[in-house]
Formats: structure tokens, C-alpha cells, sequence
């Protein structure tokens, strides 16, 4: 028994299984990170005393950082636009483009990571760092996951191109809008942690 | 399908730079010398406005369909979510918050012998 509603989309809601199911996951990741930014808030509130972030940490990585990952936000979109006009080559490059970018992002992390620990920075050693460490790690995982994913779909999985375009094309706008939502959390954490 | 798609790239890129400028005026907003209060608002009002623009364009928020349309009071089902996802999100910030609404600006502390146990202003 097939079941329904993968390509074709359903008629009273208008959505397919995927489009529902990425939406509702991302939504649940917004609670997820928002309990970490509630903590963050009132951490922050009920401390005596709160380290200007520009004075921790490297305000240029980070906003070089951002900019990568925004970007790798554009190359995805593109990678998505490449399929819906039948275009494969051009979302091999795009995406390909993005989990390059994604990977640059982890290795400036790298690298601001064992600035901080070569200091003696370390999770345990003031509040700040423990909430600085927990919600950038929390969200290079999830950078993590969205690289084997992208990598995957750039990889074997795009065989799917051959047998069934729409049902491919559906997956890599789920893939996309996963990949914005982490762009998205970066673009509220980096003002958080190290400008405010 | 193609003309449709094409408009959707000349609305990436103008996205894209949009959000470039954004982040450059993050940054540069941050240098400015206001209270903590002034600049957590404007810190956040630059990063929803960059978060709108991913949401409505990238993740094509704004073309999501609605069965039945807006102004017959439809929103859709994934607009919908997420409106409640963002009462929430809103829930989860602010009652732990309200919880502890009479102790903000004083020292927050386990009981241990090195911590004050007088109520006094902290500075931040």
C-alpha cells in the first residue's frame, strides 16, 4: 500500500508529508533552543556581575561566521532553485557550495574553541563560558547533522533524481528549510553571546 | 515554472545582500554606547528582522497555502504551528522570569558560607 500524500500535495491543507513534518520538527527545536535562551536570560539577570562578550570572545571570527553561514544559507537556497528549474549540475555545485561553507564554520569554531580552552576557558569556569559553550556546541551539532545530511543528498542519495525528481526536489527543501532554521538560531545566538 | 523560479533567484540575491548590510549593522550597532536595556532591543529588533527575511524568502514562509484564504480568517497549518510555537517559545521565556521577578538585580546565589546573604543591587 503506497502511502499518499509524498508528492502530491494533500487537498484540504495543501501540504505534502515532508512539508508538515520539517515544519513541525522545526518548530520543535524553536522550544528547544528557547530553553536555552531563557536560561541564558535569566542566568544572565540574576548574576552579579556579566563579561562584556566582545571582551571573551573574537567578535571578527564571529562575524566572519556568520557571514559563512548565511551564505551557506544562500548556496542551499540556490541548490533548491537548481532543481525546480532541472537543473542537476547546478545543485551538485550548490550544494556542494554549502557543506563547504558549513565545514568553514567548523573550523573557525575549531579554532575559537581552542583559543578559549589554550586560555584555560573552559565550560566549567564561569557561567558566561558554561552558557557560551553549551548553546554554540547544541548548535554545532546541529551543523553537524545537517552536513551528513546535505552530503548524503549531494551523494547516493541523489540517485532519487533518476526515479522520482518531485519526491528528490520535496527532500531538499526539507533538507533546506532544516539548514535556514540553523542558519537562523546563529543569527540570534551570535548578537547574544558576543555583542550583548 | 521557469519564470516563477527566476523571480524567486532575483529575490534571493537582493535577500542575500540585505542580510549582508544586517550583519554589518549588527556589528557596527554594538559599538554604540547605550544602556543594556536600549541595546538588547535594538539587538533583537536587527536579529528578528533578518530572522523574518530567512523565514519569509528562504523559507518561503510567505507562499505557504492557505485552503481557505486570509481574508476568510485562513492562515494554514503551518502558520498556524508555528503562531502557537511562538506563544511558547514566549511562555518559556518569560515565567521563569516572573518566577523570580522580585530578586532581579540582586545577587543570585546557592546557600554557601562565601555567598551574601544580604539583598543587595548588582550591577550589570
Amino acid at each position: 500500500m503506497d502511502i499518499p500524500y509524498i508528492v502530491d500535495e494533500r487537498p484540504d491543507t495543501g501540504l505534502t508529508n515532508v512539508k508538515l513534518g520539517i515544519w513541525l520538527f522545526l518548530a520543535s527545536e524553536v522550544m528547544l533552543f528557547g530553553a536555552l535562551f531563557s536560561s541564558y536570560v535569566l542566568l544572565r539577570l540574576m548574576a552579579p556581575d556579566w563579561p562584556v562578550g566582545a571582551e571573551v570572545l573574537n567578535v571578527p571570527m564571529g562575524t566572519f561566521n556568520t557571514a559563512v553561514l548565511i551564505g551557506s544559507s544562500v548556496t542551499m537556497v540556490f541548490a533548491y532553485a537548481s532543481l525546480q528549474m532541472d537543473n542537476l549540475a547546478g545543485f551538485k555545485k550548490f550544494m556542494g557550495a554549502t557543506i563547504g561553507l558549513s565545514l568553514l564554520f567548523m573550523v573557525v569554531k575549531g579554532f575559537e574553541y581552542n583559543h578559549e580552552f589554550e586560555i584555560g576557558n573552559f565550560p566549567w569556569t564561569s557561567t558566561y563560558l558554561a552558557i557560551y559553550f553549551t548553546m554554540t556546541g547544541l548548535h554545532a551539532l546541529h551543523i553537524i547533522g545537517g552536513v551528513i545530511v546535505n552530503a548524503y543528498f549531494l551523494g547516493p542519495g541523489s540517485k532519487m533524481w533518476e526515479t522520482n525528481k518531485t519526491q528528490f526536489t520535496n527532500r531538499i527543501e526539507a533538507a533546506g528549510l532544516y539548514w535556514h532554521f540553523v542558519d537562523l538560531v546563529w543569527i540570534f545566538l551570535f548578537p547574544v553571546l558576543y555583542l550583548l | 515554472m521557469s519564470d516563477h523560479v527566476q523571480h524567486h533567484i532575483a529575490v534571493y540575491k537582493k535577500v542575500a545582500a540585505s542580510l549582508a548590510v544586517l550583519t554589518v549593522l549588527t556589528v557596527a550597532v554594538s559599538y554604540l554606547d547605550v544602556s543594556v536595556p536600549l541595546a538588547v532591543t535594538i539587538a533583537l529588533i536587527i536579529a528578528a528582522t533578518k530572522g523574518s527575511l530567512v523565514l519569509s524568502f528562504f523559507m518561503h514562509l510567505l507562499e505557504e497555502k492557505k485552503p481557505v484564504p486570509l481574508s476568510r480568517g485562513g492562515i494554514g497549518l503551518i502558520i498556524g504551528s508555528l503562531l502557537v510555537t511562538a506563544l511558547f517559545f514566549l511562555v518559556i521565556i518569560f515565567i521563569p522570569l516572573m518566577g523570580h521577578s522580585d530578586k532581579i538585580g540582586t545577587y543570585f546565589s546557592l546557600p554557601n558560607a562565601n555567598a551574601p546573604t544580604v539583598e543587595t543591587p548588582a550591577a550589570h
